[in-house]
């Protein structure tokens, strides 16, 4: 199995860097098509996510909403296509409509396939340094960080 | 200093190119600003701008000898740092776990 790795490229961006046992047009369509997004984007375990709209052109929108099924509460995000090179780059504006950081960030996905496996980076640019680190500490004290560790460590079992 | 100020100064220091290089320097053994300055073809008093900033996010240190002032690597804060980035990665790697088993199905679909 592929490793996830982390860096920050700049005092402004988070990159996460990881590859793939598929090729590119199947891990874009994953990013780009409601139906598959809602099958793997959904967060620590107990959540889901009923919501996922692709306007998949350039000033075309995306909204993403999930929503804990045993307390009900919600969380929701959204933003603009920038740019779209089909099956390489998006870069998309995201904003959480409960703001946990201040101000609007750019993603920039892009994939590179070689020899059948497809390396996935995306990094977000944040507005400021101190949002930048804001996004990179939070969730110590939360109860969704908790959930994702636990989740962590369940799927760092052997799998099968 | 403060933790939450003191990983300020060390994501701060650590995004920078020729800084992370001089860590990566160090991590193999003590150097002087002069052994430091010369893989990087950079002034010494550039060099030591960029030491300082490394020496106040606490992931270098000065040595004992003091003619020649080698810069050690402080191994802890450095860890600290990467303890946060491996929170923030195993925030995603479920979602990616799943992806995974997600474009195992789209593949033996597509072989049918």
């Amino acid at each position: 199995m592929s490793t996830l790795t982390v860096t920050t490229p700049s005092d402004r961006e988070i990159a996460m860097s990881r590859t793939f046992d598929a090729p590119r047009q199947l891990v874009w369509d994953a990013h780009t098509k409601p139906e598959l997004v809602k099958k793997w984007l959904v967060g620590p375990p107990g959540w889901s996510m009923p919501v996922c709209k692709i306007d998949l052109r350039v000033g075309g929108s995306y909204r993403y909403e999930w929503r804990n099924d045993k307390d009900g509460s919600t969380m929701a995000m959204g933003g603009v296509y920038r740019e779209i090179k089909a099956p390489e780059r998006i870069v998309s504006t995201e904003k959480f409509d409960d703001p946990w950081y201040e101000g609007e960030a750019v993603d920039t996905l892009v994939l590179t396939e070689r020899g059948g496996k497809t390396t996935l980076t995306t990094t977000v640019l944040y507005a400021s340094q101190a949002t930048r680190d804001a996004v990179l500490k939070s969730g110590m004290t939360s109860g969704v960080e908790q959930s994702y560790d636990r989740l962590g460590d369940l799927l760092t079992s052997p799998r099968r | 200093m403060q933790s939450t100020a003191r990983l300020d100064a060390i994501f701060a220091a650590l995004a920078d190119p020729t800084r992370r290089a001089i860590l990566a320097r160090l991590a193999s053994g003590q150097a002087s600003v002069n052994e430091l300055a010369q893989p990087f073809d950079m002034s010494q008093p550039a060099v030591s701008k960029h030491l300082k900033v490394l020496e106040r996010a606490g992931l270098i240190s000065g040595g004992r000898d003091r003619q020649r002032r080698p810069r050690k690597l402080e191994p802890r804060p450095l860890a600290e740092a990467t303890k946060w980035l491996e929170r923030y990665r195993r925030r995603w790697e479920g979602n990616y776990r799943r992806l995974d088993a997600l474009l195992e199905e789209l593949k033996s679909k597509e072989r049918q």
